[in-house]
């Protein structure tokens, strides 16, 4: 009794002095509203009702009509599109999540021991497909379908095909081009982080690792440079899956929209199909919803793995 | 014994002659000299570094084909870009490509002039406006301890996964609710408070000693005074990074599901238009795809030292 009266009174302390501590630090509050204000209204708020429309049947015109799980059950039990999506979406995540990631880290590793001038021409062309636009539609003159496409008119000039390969409208081919191609833009932020976060590993710890009796690069990766790369890794490795499973630009400016089959609809795809062609916002919001609780749960399997690096 | 040799010197140091100690500097420079000519971690073999080297470049080569492929293609004439075999460089290189555009543009009854204007406007106020807003933010997030903050920053990492299409649907409801709908406000407004740059501006200005500040507050600044004359100018670096950022959101901006009237269509969007216009109007998608390009990627060059200085305190600390 006197133990929870002696909690409940630490509790009301503690309030209050998180409310005079707030009083006293209004002015940072100040300073925070205008972002937090926009951040709340574009960014927590759209997570927010998407939640709740992705229990409603809803579609813009008519106000929205609650129908508990309806719209996940279809979804996973009925919509045999979104199956497809799905197992596309976690191929194209699979690969190009972990080995982009992986690829980001290594070739960052590897620029890292050039000289300055060199790494600073290496860092721009492994950086730029990543923030060149839309360039991956140079892709589509790669890959075309007849023989005035690159790739074609290479093979055939080697004679290893004799009719041009329709690499975009092929369900055959669609995905593994997609893929291709997104591990081509794979370098982007978090290979940014892992290069300047290279740099600024303290060279005492090389040292010390020297003295230890480090033989090769590879231990010396594993025991000295992963541990002090932890930060940023997990900043990478947010960055790749929002990247991993956002995919729908590339596969639906290559491959057209809807692609042959359907064999590069991704999840995204399916959202977008059902949000903007067809209105049917509750549906679409129980794919977003699924999509990011996914999402999450990748982050904190993610976490809890590069915690064990090193160690 | 090595402890014992260092005390050795140590005791001998005050007795050496000014010629001793002359050598003894000579021979310290000489050392660092050559320690930093040998470059070469003791425990890096040879033949690694070769395969290193060589790996290097064929991935280097294949990352840029691709982008020297468009700008290629943007500058061959009509008859190269089908010949066969394709070749990789133009012989004869033209600007017709980039001219034709403009005439291509220029038909449509929206000025091709217009577009650019548009995205130009967008990319500008969005991009001033969240450098503002956000470092703002991250001054007090980054700085003071108050209730709330730590949550708030948590709240943005997460909101770091949140890619534009997952909140897509939501936000045109809510947008069309505040009624910016078909407005440039709504591509600036998201792009105001996009989480990257708050982040990325948190976690370099932690890096800012705290003494600094409070100095200033000693010497009777208030906080807006610390934040626009001691904070920011001390930032500089993660001012270009969060500006690259934004602009490269806001400069390859489609916006087709927040923007109808044709007068009001950001670049990308019209130019996409063009892109779709499919085989006779290669060249000038690639005259476009160049274009788009070249906007982000030029400012990364000119500002990748301060970039990756930035980008070193970007990790996710627990």
């Amino acid at each position: 009794m006197s133990t929870f009266s002696k909690y409940v009174k630490l509790k009301k302390d503690r309030a209050r002095y998180g409310w005079d501590k707030a009083k006293r630090m209004k002015v940072c509050y100040l300073f925070i509203a205008p972002y937090a204000i926009l951040f709340f209204t574009f960014y927590i708020l759209p997570m927010l009702t998407s939640i709740y429309y992705s229990f409603t049947y809803y579609n813009i015109l008519e106000p929205a009509r609650f129908i508990g799980f309806d719209n996940y059950i279809n979804l996973i039990l009925q919509d045999e599109i979104f199956l497809t999506a799905v197992k596309n979406t976690f191929i194209i995540a699979i690969v190009t999540g972990p080995v982009g990631y992986m690829l980001s880290f290594l070739f960052a590793w590897f620029i890292n021991e050039l000289p300055r001038w060199l790494r600073t021409i290496a860092v721009v062309i492994f950086y730029a497909p990543s923030i060149a636009g839309n360039a991956y539609y140079i892709f589509g003159i790669i890959f075309r379908g007849d023989i005035y496409g690159y790739l074609n008119s290479i093979l055939t000039e080697f004679g290893i095909i004799d009719a041009p390969v329709l690499w975009l409208s092929n369900p055959t081919y669609i995905l593994p081009v997609c893929i291709i191609v997104i591990l081509w833009m794979s370098m982007g932020t978090g290979f940014l982080s892992f290069v300047a976060g290279l740099q600024g590993v303290d060279p005492a710890l090389y040292e010390a690792g020297y003295v230890d009796g480090i033989r090769n690069r590879w231990q010396e990766l594993y025991f000295v440079t992963l541990p002090s790369m932890k930060p940023m890794l997990m900043f990478g490795a947010v960055m790749s899956i929002t990247q991993a499973f956002g995919v729908c630009d590339v596969t639906m400016a290559l491959a057209g929209y809807p692609s042959t089959d359907y064999a590069a609809r991704t999840v995204v795809t399916h959202l977008f199909d059902y949000g903007y062609s067809r209105f049917e916002m509750g549906y679409a919001s129980a794919i977003a919803t699924l999509l990011f609780l996914v999402m999450i749960l990748c982050n904190k399997i993610i976490q809890s793995a590069l915690r064990k690096v090193g160690t | 014994m090595s402890n014992t040799a260092a005390a050795k010197v140590k005791i001998a140091a005050p007795k050496e002659s000014i010629g001793d100690r002359k050598d003894r500097k000579r021979n310290q420079k000489a050392q660092k000299t050559v320690s930093i000519a040998h470059r070469r971690k003791p425990n890096r073999s040879r033949g690694g570094d070769f395969g290193v080297y060589f790996m290097l470049t064929i991935v280097a080569l294949m990352m840029a084909f691709p982008l020297v492929f468009a700008i290629s293609s943007s500058l061959k004439p009509l008859d190269e870009l089908f010949r066969f075999p394709p070749t990789l460089f133009p012989q004869h290189p033209t600007m017709d490509n980039f001219s034709d555009l403009f005439v291509t543009m220029g038909q449509s009854w929206v000025p091709f002039s217009r577009y650019f204007v548009n995205t130009g406007l967008i990319t500008l106020i969005g991009t001033a406006g969240h450098l503002f807003i956000a470092s703002m933010a991250a001054f007090v997030l980054a700085k003071y301890d108050f209730p709330g903050g730590k949550l708030f920053f948590n709240i943005v990492v997460t909101a770091l996964m949140f890619s534009g299409y997952v909140t897509g649907i939501p936000n045109y409801i809510i947008m069309s609710n505040l009624g910016i709908i078909d407005t440039y406000m709504a591509i600036i407004l998201p792009a105001l408070a996009a989480p990257i740059g708050l982040f990325l501006m948190k976690q370099f200005m932690e890096g800012i000693p705290t003494a600094l500040i409070e100095s200033a507050k000693i010497d009777g600044a208030g906080e807006f005074r610390i934040f626009w004359r001691i904070v920011m100018p001390n930032v500089k670096p993660a001012w270009l990074t969060v500006i690259i950022f934004s602009v490269q959101n806001l400069w390859n901006a489609k916006a087709s599901t927040v923007i109808y009237s044709e007068a009001k269509k950001t670049l990308v969007y019209a130019l996409q238009q063009i892109q779709a216009g499919g085989v006779a109007r290669t060249g000038q998608a690639a005259a476009v795809t160049v274009i788009v390009m070249l906007v982000p990627i030029v400012i990364f060059i000119c500002s990748q030292s301060q970039i990756l200085e930035t980008m070193a305190s970007s990790g996710i600390k627990e």
